[in-house]
């Protein structure tokens, strides 16, 4: 029905483009998150995948694997310009790892891997993320790193044994545990909303 | 409530190994070589299968002081095996804070009947399988992920097709089945029946399905990930050919750009010689160790 075909496409209809970094690890589940928050999520694995992105998500995964993913494909510069233009980027665990200092620098935030220990010491529990959710929500630690040290303008959003786990500077948010691995979507929406603004 | 070693938790990690190479190391400057080569995660063990086939004798969990090596060395998940069965084998290796225990066929097998209970552990499990039924079986013992059995050793990738083929073709099948069919199914498969609906609902394992046994090649690590897996294990394959550190780079890189015919390309070239493959017929029955495990 053509009718029908243009409402869908009506401005109000346009979902955020939110890119997911696929070089390895845990992106499958961030897409299925963002296609339920109401984003179009892709899967970037080379420079060209960046173009025209609203939002992008750096995943957990190794983070060794990832940085050396990046560089193989030539990646770093193109994050850097969706970061320069202002938009909106989400890292999750080994996803915090690579946003910050000691890699892409996106977020001025150094971090400790595996902070909390090898995989017996992972663990589930519920935290408050200021400023982004209402309540607590129900955060998975999976090797998770936390942050060491923050430079000025970076605001701790949570934390968990006395260490940072949840960071924002600008347009830049780390968090050290996994949304994606429970059904809870709201920080998912929570960014979708952040890249449609 | 903060609580350790949640199926999710276990889950969890396999999760963030996915689109990644694990890579069998036999010591802790294979590991190194490894990590720095872009493994997402080694296997420990005292010999590769290749030449478990070829020593023959009773093969075992590795020694722990070569596993603690390589946890020293490397900051990437260690994974090592055990024998089918060997539930003390897995305790052992829990003490030494392993990140994730394989029970593999590649090892000779202590129990002909039963695997280990793997609800009993903290440390995830990863078992093989060459059908559905086998996958959603060693699930419903607490694997936290499936790898496909192949035929490890061997440098030929036919069987890890043929397995990886039967699991993702078995959850397909299931998809197109109505609820009234799904109890036969299960008893066809030998599998749990709550196992079964949650496969035919969801159209895949509640947990990640990687490839194992007889990868070599970039383009065989390409070729599992378009068949379905979500990740590889590379065994023998690595260490076993010419030139190790060209040939994990390339692989990782194939199981990353696995739909990239041009990136695959690129990564094939100058990698010299591959480990020698050993045809199927060649082995005879006997000599199949995808057929250990039940």
């Amino acid at each position: 029905m053509p009718a029908a075909a243009g409402s869908e496409t009506g401005a109000a209809e346009i979902k955020p483009r939110i890119g997911v970094l696929a070089v390895q690890g845990g992106f499958q589940r961030h897409v299925e998150h963002l296609e339920l928050a109401g984003a179009d999520p892709f899967e970037v694995r080379l420079p060209v995948d960046l173009e025209g992105l609203d939002g992008l998500i750096l995943p957990g995964g190794e983070s060794t694997t990832i940085v050396m993913g990046i560089e193989n494909a030539g990646l770093a510069p193109a994050i850097l310009a969706h970061h320069e233009a202002g938009r909106p980027i989400l890292g999750t665990c080994a996803g915090m790892i690579v946003a910050g200092r000691e890699h892409l620098g996106l977020i001025d935030i150094t971090t400790k891997r595996n902070a909390f220990g090898r995989q017996l010491a992972s663990f589930e529990d519920d935290i408050e993320v200021d400023g982004v959710l209402e309540g607590t929500i129900r955060a998975v630690f999976i090797r998770a790193p936390w942050v060491e040290s923050t430079g000025e303008g970076v605001k701790v959003l949570s934390e968990v044994r006395d260490h940072p786990v949840a960071v924002r500077q600008g347009t830049v948010t780390a968090l050290s545990f996994h949304p994606e691995l429970t059904p809870d979507n709201r920080i998912h929406k929570w960014f979708t909303g952040a890249c449609t603004a | 409530m903060a609580e350790e070693a949640t199926f999710r938790v276990k889950t969890g990690l396999a999760e963030m190994l996915k689109g990644g190479v694990i890579m069998d190391v036999v010591d802790a400057e294979q590991a190194k070589i490894a990590e720095d080569a872009g493994a997402c995660a080694v296997m420990a063990l005292e010999r590769v299968p290749a030449d478990i086939r070829r020593d023959g004798g009773v093969a075992r969990m590795s020694n722990p002081r070569m596993i603690k090596e390589i946890q020293d060395a490397v900051s990437i998940p260690v994974m090592a095996k055990v024998r089918i069965g060997h539930f003390v084998e897995a305790q052992v290796l829990q003490s030494l804070s392993i990140d994730f225990i394989d029970e593999s066929e590649v090892l000779t097998p202590a129990d002909e009947t039963n695997h280990v209970d793997k609800f009993e552990f903290d440390a995830p499990f990863v078992c093989g399988a060459t059908n559905l039924g086998e996958a959603l079986r060693r699930i419903g013992e607490g694997a936290a992920m499936i790898r496909s059995k192949g035929e490890a050793g061997t440098g030929n990738v036919v069987e890890a097709v043929r397995h990886m083929r039967e699991i993702v073709g078995g959850i397909k099948r299931l998809g197109t089945l109505s609820s009234t069919e799904l109890p036969t199914a299960a008893k066809e498969l030998q599998a749990p029946l709550e196992l079964v609906r949650e496969v035919a609902t969801s159209g895949w394992l509640p947990v990640p399905v990687f490839c194992a046994g007889g990868i070599a090649t970039p383009a065989d690590a390409a070729l599992m990930m378009q068949l379905g897996a979500e990740g590889n294990f590379v065994g023998s394959g690595i260490f076993k050919s010419d030139d190790p550190e060209r040939r994990a780079k390339a692989i990782v890189e194939a199981t990353t750009h696995f739909n990239d015919a041009d990136r695959i390309a690129a990564a094939s070239e100058q990698l010299g010689e591959a480990m020698p493959g050993i045809e199927m017929a060649a082995l005879g029955e006997d000599g199949r160790l995808a057929s250990r495990g039940w």
